[in-house]
């Protein structure tokens, strides 16, 4: 089974978001792997270790800073890494995808994970626009999958608490939620031995497209409210907040 | 509680014959095989075979560790006992005994045997890390963002030393000054990100500024030391973490390196070495006792409060230093110093170290109380009104612990707020 993982570098809101030209500042945020992506890799080599194949990660390196990642991939049990040289740390998921999709092309994927979105746009598109250009269907919001001969069973959350669970046949695309277990943890020491050892392999950006938008302003949220600390004894803090409550016509 | 180990039978036999002697009859069964060679010691020799964990088949179960181990105290646990569990079948790097150790050496101090549960436990938990078994979930949280951020805390690195703006003093950083100091003060994570840690930490800015003493920090330059990542059995990353450390502080020219933390004293004082690093290395209460003359006179104000000291494992039994951070109290007009029953070299540990500063929900799990709950009742008991401490890790354990165990009287201050406070009366 060939399991290909399409993962995404974003830049990391551990910290304020510098703003430069209506963009992000790109030089100087650190960039992190998209959480979902943390999710997508977990559950590819979880199929991998229940019906055996290869994962391959692949993405595109905006700052030249992917192989990190990459290494932590193969250290947690993906056997061979990617990296689509964009160089660009603008380039939007439209753009991604279309890299992506390209690069994958030639690699006879049975399955294709990618997280169902990121945090930096909440486009949600990779997945998506990789299924449409590789001609194979997409189910997106999904939380487990089990692959069997060559069909896979996903489940797949719906808002209000409400489940699915879809069987279709490979290939797909499949836009992971959570995977079925928690992440696992790499030691270090594993990741540095997979940093001396295996090779990255390097592929040029093929193909154009483009989201369509440009950015007419980026801004921090204005500031608007306050609040207010309410202090004193926990009967003094209940009867202010009661009071709170009745001046403002909810109680 | 985890399931105890197994109970064994024992066996009666109708005939017994011992060197062919008849000794039939129901009091055989004291002739009887002692129902430890029932088992094999493959487990035992298997946790003894990880590189620095050869001392624990030299385990003779005479038991003395189990008093003085502070997780029996709150539980069922104890050296001996992880010995014992072995040899009935328990593998230790998969059972929830591996995660509970503190490092806190109490064990080695009364072992005639030298088990060493320092080196044991770490081999042990790399082990289990390495073979892809379980690691508590808020554990590995604390070693991804160490790995990822610099710092358990999954703080950004950037803002290291944000706190820097509020110490009420001009901090140097060592890479803008430009020029070689006399003391490379490493702040340490909690100190430099933790609310309360950073209360210490523009203490002890204060402090050095006043005594007119020539230091420099990092700032953002300065990453975790991973002492406690490396008890927890994590070397690759402690490795990681060594090699920048090592890196940037060679990058400067400095006389002594002093830390505020004992764990990062035990990090580059006793670890490092092997890694290259030998340099002078001092925790801050053995620092300031050196500057005791001059420090008093600026103790002007008095601070009338009954304190008990908390001995931390890696600066006492670790480091053993005891007498500094007692100096530093005493020299407080107004403070009374008062002893736990739990003292120096048997100080009861706070459950920080070793890990267990990120495991306090699982440990939770396997123990009637929290350490340091047990501690802050301790601490209550001698009629303080102020927990002494002097590691970072402390000031948040022990505020959690004397809420939750009704001793909000007693307030938790780390020694260099103590000295801070009677410096400027506030």
């Amino acid at each position: 089974m060939n399991i290909v993982v399409a993962i995404k570098h974003i830049p990391s809101i551990a910290d304020d978001l510098p703003i430069k030209d209506n963009n992000v500042d790109f030089d100087s945020v650190d960039f992190v792997l998209n959480e979902f992506d943390e999710q997508s890799i977990e559950q590819a080599v979880l199929v991998k270790e229940a019906v055996g194949g290869t994962v391959t990660v692949i993405g595109v390196d905006l700052i030249g800073e992917l192989d990190g990642v990459l290494h932590l991939a193969l250290a947690k049990g993906a056997d061979k890494a990617v990296k689509i040289t964009g160089d660009d740390p603008a380039a939007d998921s439209h753009v991604q995808a279309k890299w992506l999709a390209e690069a994958i092309k030639g690699m006879s994927a049975d399955i294709i994970f990618a997280g169902v979105q990121a945090s930096n746009d909440l486009d949600g598109q990779i997945g998506p626009m990789i299924a449409a250009y590789l001609d194979m269907p997409y189910i997106g919001g999904v939380s487990a999958v089990e692959v069997s001969g060559d069909t896979a069973t996903v489940n797949k959350e719906f808002a209000g608490g409400f489940g699915a669970k879809y069987a279709v046949t490979l290939p797909m695309v499949v836009g992971v939620q959570a995977a079925s277990k928690p992440p696992r943890y790499a030691p270090i020491s594993k990741v540095r031995q997979v940093a001396q050892t295996v090779k990255i392999e390097k592929v040029a950006p093929s193909g154009e497209a483009s989201a369509g938008l440009s950015f007419k302003k980026m801004a921090p949220p204005a500031v608007t409210g306050h609040a207010e600390m309410i202090g004193g004894s926990s009967k003094e803090v209940a009867a202010k907040i009661v009071e709170l409550l009745k001046n403002k016509g909810l109680a | 509680m985890p399931a105890g180990p197994i109970k064994a039978k024992y066996v009666e036999k109708e005939h017994a014959v011992v060197d062919g002697v008849d000794i039939s009859g129901h009091w055989n069964r004291m002739f009887e095989q002692r129902v430890i060679t029932e088992y094999t010691p493959e487990l035992i020799e298997k946790i003894a075979s990880f590189p620095g964990a050869e001392s624990f088949a030299d385990c003779y179960q005479c038991a003395k560790c189990v008093p003085v181990c502070p997780v029996d105290v709150v539980g069922n646990y104890g050296p001996r006992k992880l010995y014992r569990y072995a040899q009935t079948g328990i593998d230790l790097t998969e059972s929830p005994e591996l995660w509970l150790c503190t490092t806190c050496a109490n064990c080695l101090r009364v072992c005639p045997k030298e088990v060493n549960m320092v080196k044991i436990m770490p081999a042990a938990r790399e082990n289990a890390i390495l073979e892809g078994k379980f690691v508590p979930a808020e554990l590995q949280q604390a070693f991804e963002n160490t790995a990822k951020t610099g710092n358990p805390l999954g703080q950004p690195q950037r803002k290291r030393d944000a706190w820097i703006q509020n110490a009420g003093v001009p901090i140097p950083i060592i890479k803008d000054l430009g020029r070689p100091v006399d003391i490379l003060w490493y702040v340490g994570s909690y100190p430099s990100y933790h609310p309360r840690g950073v209360d210490a930490a523009s203490a002890a800015a204060r402090i050095f500024t006043a005594l007119g003493i020539d230091f420099a920090i990092l700032g953002k330059e300065e990453k975790d030391d991973a002492d406690s990542q490396r008890l927890a059995g994590e070397k690759g990353l402690f490795e990681m973490m060594t090699e920048y450390n090592i890196e940037t502080f060679n990058k400067y020219a400095w006389k002594e390196l002093v830390v505020t933390g004992p764990h990062e004293l035990n990090a580059f004082k006793n670890v490092y070495p092997q890694y290259g690093f030998n340099r002078p290395v001092f925790h801050y209460t053995t620092f300031l006792a050196r500057y005791l003359d001059q420090l008093k006179p600026l103790l002007k104000h008095e601070v009338n409060v009954k304190v008990t000291y908390h001995d931390p494992c890696y600066l006492g039994r670790h480091n053993g230093e005891y007498e500094a951070p007692r100096k530093l109290l005493e020299a407080i007009p107004g403070v009374e110093l008062v002893e736990m029953a739990r003292n120096r070299e048997n100080g009861y540990c706070c459950g920080g170290g070793g890990g267990g500063m990120w495991m306090d929900s699982f440990t939770q799990k396997h123990t009637k109380m929290r350490l340091s709950e047990k501690r802050a009742m301790e601490a209550a008991s001698t009629g303080a009104n102020v927990l002494a401490v002097a590691c970072p890790f402390e000031v948040s354990r022990f505020e959690d612990a004397v809420k939750s165990t009704g001793n909000e009287h007693v307030s938790v201050n780390d020694i260099l707020e103590l000295l801070d406070r009677s410096m400027r009366g506030e």
